[in-house]
């Protein structure tokens, strides 16, 4: 495999250094452009973040009430749609679908190409929308109506912005559902397909099936800011709830988009550093689709407060109970795995610890704030801002970084400090707990959430949150200047430093622009098991 | 039906918060137990199956009748969860037929309240020991009427009416929050709840509403105008009102600056078309007030009076 030049280097009749990669089609520049992106909005969206934590402690020691309620939307927003969202499948879905299928590429390598070049588009808008005259959209994410209809700042722009990475979003769905159908490798069978490989088929379900919604529903909010159209102004004869229900038919289902191919990378990574095969393949496999399906249906309890009957919210509770089953089944699966195999504590299985653990905290909490009796108390309040940080920051951001650790030497064919790794994972997961923990209590004790000014008796809540912001950061700066070092001046990685068995780790590290040299072939044994046995090419 | 109560019912100073806290409680201390065994099973694993305690990993084995009681039990545990959670939510929204009604208008950023014989409050005073129920609507966006120490909040939704309801058992004043984002304002839009002994309420309910010192000052309360308006010289969201007749003043007039006074035709057109200038240093965010041009007339007189 020695003789052919990596992805990464520039290739015969591929332009220079910008069109090279802009212009590419190899799904796995196009992975990496992605990935450079998703962290350079992610980093944006921590200072935010900060920023948001330190005014907390002395409302109006960094910016006013206008500028509090701008910043946190725009927080939401760039950490929602220019990050979690698209987040794992489009950096290492688009990277790792087709090597996992033992396929060259994606099934439409220029509809891929274009959905990265609408992302980008997508997020200039929502930049523009930052930063033209006016003010910076002051909605929250959730730009619930009629207030994002009558407010002055930047909110046509800015849904418009999300609207363009809907197509992005469905198109890449589009991509990988075929892709998935039509590329696996000789002998790969559905139920011989990597689990990551059916969490991102599930997610692309969900991409191509409700984004569409979200799509609509955000233009019917541009036409009444434009136009005075009044679908959600009751002034106008609209209705408010309505917008409720049409957004969260989406964005309910989206938390599903960040949080399945997070599940994913924790079902690769786990059985790889246990020395074992994943336990109850089908059934992590199902959950997977059970999820993606089930999700569809418990938008409701974004809304038990909104005025919705009672017999709603009831039904709405209950599915919304039994669509924690799958995930439930998943965690068991994994602590399962780890039973009797044979353990190495490298960086990788140390993320993805850290995810079991908060993903499941954030998950119970859940349970929590979906029975209706203790919803009525804890709705709108900081508890939710802690629940679901846990799960997307502590599940599917952590996953990412899961992901990362783990196909690092794949994507970049260089190793990290494994040390340093470890260490800033810790010094994260202290920090996350303390800066996201504090906020049930405070919610539990009813302080309401995007509250710019509260009042004295939550001090001591908000005061250790923002200290834990500070350790969460120190967690972040030591995980990703590791990262960076072993880009600039890391050791060169062997083909498969984990020992993976899934297609990835039989090409070189990085991966030639054709992917394998010799197409690769799975033997006849094994179904039902992840841990197949790749064949050997040739 | 109500849970097992064993905690003291005067532990709580409502009936809403009780049963909304038992709820939470046992639903809670599940979610503890499970959390505690994966977390303490996960690392029992990763300690005892460690590469140097067992090199050699054991075979890989499915185990079909594990998998069917980890989901079937789950199943089990939520529906119990979701039942807990369901007959302390009947009780705690359907109100009986015999409650003292009690009209709540949310406007951005301030709330009203509105008794059957017409008297009006900015504080909402019930009284103790009776069921008391709130029929809520806003006169501009989305808000949310949540009183943490009952435990309890509904939407206060434009075009809709929603409703609470409670009684409450301890006197004294609590807290009423907005929940329901809402704006520039939204973490100063709260009031007072005052739980008053019957005898007591009773005297206050009975008793003629104080009559407004001045009309002026009824309208720019009754119209919401003290949301974010003060009478004092303090800013609040907007210019406070004190000595602000006759003063000189920076407005943004098409993004220019122009130094105007406040005289009476400034205050009117300020009034009427809070959207074309701006005052510098304020945020533009000034709904259209519907007023009558008497009404306009007497706010104007009585800020003439605020030296």
């Amino acid at each position: 495999m020695k003789g052919q030049a990596s992805y990464l280097e520039p290739g015969e009749g591929r332009g220079g250094f910008w069109a090279g990669w802009m212009l590419s089609t190899d799904h796995k520049r196009i992975g990496v452009m992605y990935l450079a992106a998703l962290l350079s909005f992610f980093s944006a969206g921590v200072v935010l973040g900060l920023l948001i934590r330190l005014n907390l402690i002395d409302p109006g020691l960094v910016m006013g009430p206008q500028r509090y309620n701008e910043v946190f939307t725009t927080h939401g927003i760039i950490m929602i749609f220019l990050f979690i969202i698209p987040g794992v499948p489009v950096a290492f879905g688009n990277f790792f679908l087709p090597l996992m299928l033992g396929a060259n590429d994606v099934a439409f390598p220029r509809i891929n190409r274009l959905s990265w070049w609408v992302y980008l588009a997508g997020a200039t808008m929502i930049a523009a929308a930052l930063f033209i005259n006016g003010h910076p959209p002051d909605t929250g994410w959730t730009f619930y109506a009629p207030y994002s209809i009558r407010t002055h700042t930047n909110v046509t722009l800015a849904v418009m912005g999300v609207f363009v990475l809907g197509f992005s979003s469905i198109l890449t769905g589009l991509n990988f559902i075929t892709t998935v159908h039509t590329m696996r490798a000789p002998g790969m069978t559905w139920f011989r397909l990597p689990l990551f490989v059916w969490t991102l088929y599930a997610t692309a379900w969900v991409q191509l099936l409700a984004t569409p919604v979200l799509a609509i529903t955000l233009v019917f909010i541009a036409l009444g800011r434009v136009f005075g159209v009044g679908f959600f102004d009751p002034s106008r004869g609209g209705d408010p709830i309505i917008y409720e229900h049409l957004f969260w038919t989406y964005s309910h289902p989206a938390v599903y988009i960040m949080i399945l191919p997070a599940m994913g990378i924790i079902s690769e990574v786990v059985p790889v550093f246990a020395r074992k095969a994943i336990f109850g393949y089908k059934a992590v496999a199902y959950s997977a689709i059970a999820i993606a399906g089930v999700g569809y249906l418990v938008w409701g309890h974004h809304m038990f407060t909104s005025g919705m009957s009672g017999k709603a919210r009831i039904i709405f509770s209950l599915i919304t109970f039994l669509v924690a089953v799958p995930s439930g089944i998943k965690v068991f699966n994994w602590v399962a795995t780890l039973y009797r195999g044979s353990i190495r504590m490298d960086a990788p299985l140390y993320f993805a610890a850290s995810f079991i653990f908060l993903f499941s905290l954030g998950g119970l909490t859940g349970l929590i704030q979906s029975a209706l009796a203790p919803n009525l108390n804890l709705h709108g309040t900081y508890w939710i801002v802690g629940h679901f940080h846990y799960v997307m920051f502590g599940g599917a951001g952590s996953a990412l970084f899961t992901g990362l650790h783990y196909w690092f030497p794949k994507m970049f064919g260089k190793m990290y400090s494994q040390r340093r790794a470890k260490i800033g994972c810790l010094i994260f997961f202290i920090g996350f707990n303390l800066l996201y923990f504090p906020m049930f209590i405070l919610g539990l004790n009813g302080m309401p959430r995007r509250y710019f000014d509260y009042p004295r008796r939550y001090f001591t809540g908000h005061l250790i949150s923002t200290m834990g912001s500070w350790v969460l950061a120190a967690g972040l700066i030591v995980i990703f200047s590791n990262l960076i070092k072993a880009l600039i001046s890391g050791e060169p990685a062997p083909a498969n430093p984990w020992g993976g068995r899934t297609l990835e780790w039989q090409t070189s590290s990085p991966p030639p622009h054709e992917n394998f040299e010799i197409p690769p072939f799975l033997e006849e044994t094994g179904e039902g098991k992840s841990g197949f046995r790749a064949g050997e090419a040739g | 039906m109500m849970l097992p109560v064993w905690l003291s019912k005067t532990a709580w100073p409502s009936n809403t918060a009780d049963s909304v806290q038992s709820a939470f409680l046992i639903v809670t201390a599940v979610c503890c137990v499970l959390l505690l065994g994966v977390t303490a099973t996960m690392i029992a694993f990763l300690i005892k199956y460690n590469s140097r305690r067992n090199p050699v990993p054991g075979p890989d084995r499915e185990n079909l009748s594990l998998e069917i009681v980890w989901t079937v039990v789950p199943v089990a545990i939520v529906l119990g969860m979701f039942y807990v959670g369901w007959v302390n939510f009947d009780y705690i929204r359907d109100a009986p037929a015999d409650t003292m009604n009690i009209s709540v208008l949310g406007r951005q950023w301030q709330w009203s309240f509105t008794y059957a014989n017409g008297r009006q409050s900015g504080k909402l005073r019930v009284p103790l020991g009776k069921p008391v129920k709130l029929e809520m609507t806003s006169a501009d966006v989305i808000h949310s009427f949540y009183i943490p120490a009952f435990k309890v909040k509904e939407d206060v939704v434009p075009g809709m009416k929603t409703h609470l309801w409670f009684i409450a058992d301890r006197p004294g004043a609590y807290d009423i929050f907005c929940t329901e984002y809402c704006g520039l304002g939204h973490s100063r839009m709260r009031a007072k709840l005052i739980v008053m002994p019957v005898a007591e309420f009773n005297g206050w309910y009975r008793q003629k509403a104080e009559p407004p010192p001045n009309r002026g000052l009824a309208l720019l309360q009754a119209k919401g105008c003290l949301g974010c308006h003060n009478v004092t010289s303090q800013v609040k969201v907007g210019p406070g009102f004190k000595g602000i007749y006759g003063s000189r003043v920076t407005v943004l007039v098409k993004g220019r600056e122009q130094v105007m006074t406040v005289d009476e035709a400034y205050l009117k057109f300020m009034i009427t078309n809070p959207d074309v200038w701006v005052v510098k240093g304020f945020p533009p965010i000034m709904p259209k007030i519907p007023l009558t041009e008497e009404e306009t007339g007497e706010i104007i007189q009585y800020i003439k009076t605020l030296k």
